[in-house]
């Protein structure tokens, strides 16, 4: 790989017009529901009204005979997959996944799929859902984590063994896994401490709330060639899962993707997508399944509640010697949490010689719990900088010397077991020490809360291609949906590798059949890891223009050298040549070894961990328990910006979803198990006049481990929101929050109750 | 259930359909006349994400039935560019990436157009809170709030 240290760059770092902009602005571009074929049907789905019941039968007869209705499908539809994780399924459980699409002996959350149908339009679709009769036997269930894990909780599947415990237990119970990482001895270390807070926090489950619900159209023709439509986190992952569910190959299924209305983790595993294929092969007709709002809140995959425990020990001056967390969190129906994720970020932001993370993991009646946005990092790290925010507090220790004074960087052992290289920790806290925020004067009622927050971010498999077309202008294609901005910054890199102009190069998200693999747009991972197969796949374009130069100009290839989007001479040895632009080299491309195509497949390694550092001021309203947010500064080290204005909305965007978190989001169960504000209604996130301006900070301490120092920017930003807001109701108040949301009446409660 | 006939002006046009008496304007706009850039977020008029001008006045087109329309008139956000330009606020929502997932555009652009058509001038606060009524989960609203305050500032300079 070409080196780039201490290069300027021309493209990267500048602020175009997104390449898809136009269409998204105008209402061109095609999101998962905008798909209308030719004779396609309406799907729609029957869904339990219950927590937790048996399913006696199910007689489809009557919606079936109903005119219009041109296919139902029920669990008996779905082949029978293996019980328990094959080697090779990647940890995957594909009889849990296929019962989640469809439930098959047992409903295990309201919402749960019991049966789905297809018809001509969607009020036939949904005459026929009434039709369908499903017999039930409702049995107990348990909604709560701690109630979950309890002796003599109603047990959801007769083949959950507890893993990570020792001895391995011989009765099933509801509780998945136990995971434990170490590092020194925490316990014995707590007697070298001057002060040791241990508390308790409690949270509810949230949901990602993209505003687009999931939406898939499925066609199937007769010679078993499969065509699905659909806005996901990852055609390739579609693919992958719809092939083993429905026993098919997977070169029969194309996937194509579809705009994405937001996912955050929310779009990275199969909900509709097997079951909307299945109704169009019953039906020999394409069928479109949209959820509704409701559906999404109820059936899809919201990240957890929890219950958590946080002992941290430190010594009179701010420096920490021992900590421990313990997080249990709920998993949904099915085993899924990403408590794993959780215990390993909790104490990410800091150097600690001694320290244990713990996490449990227990399956409940709620729809699938499943990833959000850096999946499990706010709710530890919430309990994590609230404890250390105390002990700053007790102590009478400006917070922010605290975090300096203990903060991780390069070198730093983590619990999780690498040693950090180059990291930005230390320069967010110090960007946000430098802030002119902390020069404003606090009012009455007001406080200023500080959070930091860690992120390890993933690398993994990505494919791309440069298509260079008979005038020097290039299409370039990876396989990554593009849920933020990302066309651009591929075509940003693009441009920089080959020389030319960012408004000469296209970029397009492939479908299935028409690019090589890509991993599912998670872990932050897409501008980092896609963008190191586009750097590549232009570095290979390049070569091969300098290879057929050099064959031109008879000389070695190392005689010609790349230099602003041209073939040069690299020396006196080329002789007296003029620089040929890659336009001109494409002109001649049919003379000299045929169409210009760079490409490359790789598994990217080498992912830099994100680091961010928050700061709000909140003012309380005594009378109400509300809180308002008067200003917020988020600085975050990019390692490399490629395009500054969506690493700013990245933030920003994390920011806003941290502080709906933090203040007003959860998922509000009855006695009967049944979720109350499924709607946007209810279940508010933050409007436009409930924020303040986000001031986005970036920083750039580079990433050794890519070209152009790039580390992930997507996630991290919603780590610390939770607690930088706490922290500062608890400097406006005097009452520390330790449960989630911070909502009014809570808050209230607890003014009061220190009156 | 028989079909009712509209004659309705949808862009300007002169449009007539057929609805059934369930199907909402945001149905029809998207199902019966493949106008797909207004979206369906929520269908309970929470999101804004289907925001259309009805009779000049803005609203959510999932809370309007289809057989509402006859003799009316229905604005989209397939109608804001004129003459193969954007409009403002379109062009200063790509400068200012105002957009991620794209998927709250539509509606706001609608939203924030109507909003600059009533009040030429808002405040930061007066334009948040007309926007509160459209959802971004993507944004944060910062750079929205920006590019619809910027932009009104450039056509009051421009007139």
């Amino acid at each position: 790989m070409a080196g780039y240290e201490g290069k300027s760059f021309k493209w990267v770092g500048t602020r175009p017009v997104r390449p898809d902009g136009v269409d998204k602005v105008t209402g061109r571009a095609t999101y998962g529901a905008d798909m209308n074929l030719p004779g396609q049907l309406t799907g729609r789905i029957l869904r339990s009204p219950h927590a937790h019941a048996k399913i006696l039968s199910i007689d489809t007869s009557k919606a079936e005979k109903l005119k219009g209705v041109k296919a139902v499908v029920t669990s008996k539809d779905f082949p029978q997959m293996h019980r328990g994780v094959l080697p090779g399924d990647e940890g995957v459980n594909f009889h849990y996944l296929s019962s989640n699409i469809m439930a098959r002996d047992k409903v295990l959350y309201d919402g749960h799929a019991v049966a789905a149908v297809a018809a001509t339009s969607a009020a036939i679709a949904e005459e026929a859902l009434a039709l369908i009769d499903v017999k039930y036997e409702v049995l107990p269930h348990v909604i709560d984590v701690d109630d979950a894990m309890k002796p003599g909780a109603p047990l959801l599947h007769d083949d959950v063994f507890t893993t990570g415990v020792n001895p391995k237990p011989d009765k099933p119970s509801n509780i998945v896994q136990r995971v434990h990482m170490a590092l020194g001895d925490a316990e014995a270390a707590f007697k070298d401490a001057d002060i040791v807070i241990e508390r308790s926090f409690k949270s509810k489950a949230v949901h990602q709330g993209y505003i687009e619900p999931h939406a898939v159209v499925a066609e199937w023709s007769e010679d078993g060639q499969c065509r699905i439509w659909c806005s996901s986190q990852g055609h390739f992952m579609v693919r992958a899962l719809t092939s083993r569910l429905l026993n098919m190959e997977a070169a029969q299924i194309r996937v194509m993707p579809a705009e994405i209305g937001g996912g955050f983790g929310g779009k990275t595993i199969v909900f509709i997508e097997p079951t909307a294929v299945l109704l169009a092969r019953k039906a020999s007709l394409p069928v479109r399944i949209v959820m509704s709002r409701d559906e999404v809140f109820r059936a899809t995959g919201p990240a957890p509640g929890s219950s958590m425990d946080v002992k941290i020990g430190a010594k009179k001056d701010g420096t920490l010697v021992a900590a421990v967390g313990e997080f249990r969190f709920q998993a949904g129906a099915f085993p899924g949490s990403p408590v794993g994720p959780a215990c390993m970020a909790a104490f990410g932001p800091y150097a600690l010689a001694n320290v244990t993370s713990a996490g449990y993991e227990a399956v409940t009646n709620r729809p699938l719990c499943y990833s959000y946005r850096a999946p499990g990092a706010p709710l530890s790290s919430f309990a994590v900088e609230s404890v250390i925010d105390e002990i700053a507090q007790k102590l009478n220790i400006d917070p922010m010397e605290m975090r300096i004074k203990n903060g991780s960087k390069e070198g730093t052992q983590m619990v999780y077991g690498p040693k950090l290289k180059a990291v930005g920790n230390l320069e967010c806290l110090k960007a946000i020490q430098n802030h002119p925020i902390n020069k404003i004067p606090l009012g009455p009622n007001q406080g200023r809360g500080l959070a930091a927050g860690f992120w390890f971010n993933l690398g993994g498999q990505s494919s791309a291609v440069v298509n260079i077309a008979e005038d020097g202008t290039a299409n370039i294609m990876t396989g990554s949906p593009d849920i933020g901005g990302s066309r651009a910054s591929m075509a940003l890199m693009a441009a920089e590798v080959l020389g030319i102009d960012y408004s000469k190069v296209r970029p397009i998200v492939g479908d299935t059949s028409s690019v090589g693999f890509c991993e599912i747009t998670h872990g932050s991972r897409v501008t980092f890891a896609t963008g190191m197969a586009i750097i590549q796949a232009a570095e290979d374009v390049v070569l091969q223009c300098r290879q057929r130069v050099a064959a031109m100009w008879e000389v070695d290839v190392d005689a010609v050298k790349w230099e602003d989007g041209h073939a040069c001479p690299a020396g006196a040895n080329a002789g007296d040549q003029k620089p040929l632009s890659l336009a001109k080299i494409a002109a001649k491309a049919s003379r000299t070894g045929g169409p210009l195509v760079g490409s490359a497949a790789i598994n990217a390694g080498g992912a830099g961990p994100a680091f961010g550092v928050h700061i709000c001021d909140v003012e309380v309203d005594p009378e109400t328990g509300g809180v308002t947010v008067l200003r917020y500064v988020a600085a975050q080290d990019a390692g490399k910006a490629i395009h500054p204005s969506y690493v700013e909305g990245q933030i920003q965007g994390g920011v806003a979803q941290g502080i709906g978190w933090a203040l007003n989001e959860e998922y509000i169960y009855g006695a009967d198990g049944r979720l109350q504000n499924s709607g946007f209604l209810d279940y508010r996130i933050p409007v436009a006049s409930d924020l303040p301006m986000i001031d986005a900070l970036i920083l750039e301490v580079p990433n050794p481990g890519h070209p152009f120092g790039v580390r992930g920017v997507g996630e991290v930003p919603i780590v610390p929101p939770l607690a930088a807001i706490a922290n500062a109701i608890a400097r406006a108040t005097g009452a520390r929050m330790m449960d989630l949301p911070m909502s009014p009446p809570k808050i209230l409660a607890a003014i009061d109750a220190k009156k | 259930m028989s079909k009712f006939h509209i004659s309705t002006t949808v862009n300007g046009e002169a449009v007539e359909y057929l609805c059934d008496p369930k199907q909402t304007l945001l149905d029809v706009l998207r199902d019966e006349l493949n106008l797909t850039g207004s979206k369906e977020g929520c269908s309970s008029g929470d999101c804004g994400a289907c925001s259309v001008t009805l009779d000049g006045r803005l609203v959510c087109s999932c809370l309007v039935l289809g057989v509402e329309m006859q003799g009316r008139s229905v604005e989209t956000i397939e109608n804001m560019t004129s003459d193969e330009k954007l409009h403002p606020l379109q062009q200063k929502f790509l400068e200012a990436a105002a957009l991620q997932c794209g998927f709250c555009t539509p509606g706001f652009l609608v939203a924030a157009k109507a909003l600059l058509e009533k009040n030429p001038n808002p405040t930061e606060s007066e334009a948040r809170y007309w926007l509160a009524e459209n959802l971004c989960r993507c944004t944060g609203y910062d750079k929205i709030i920006r590019a619809v305050l910027e932009t009104a500032a450039d056509m009051r300079g421009s007139k």
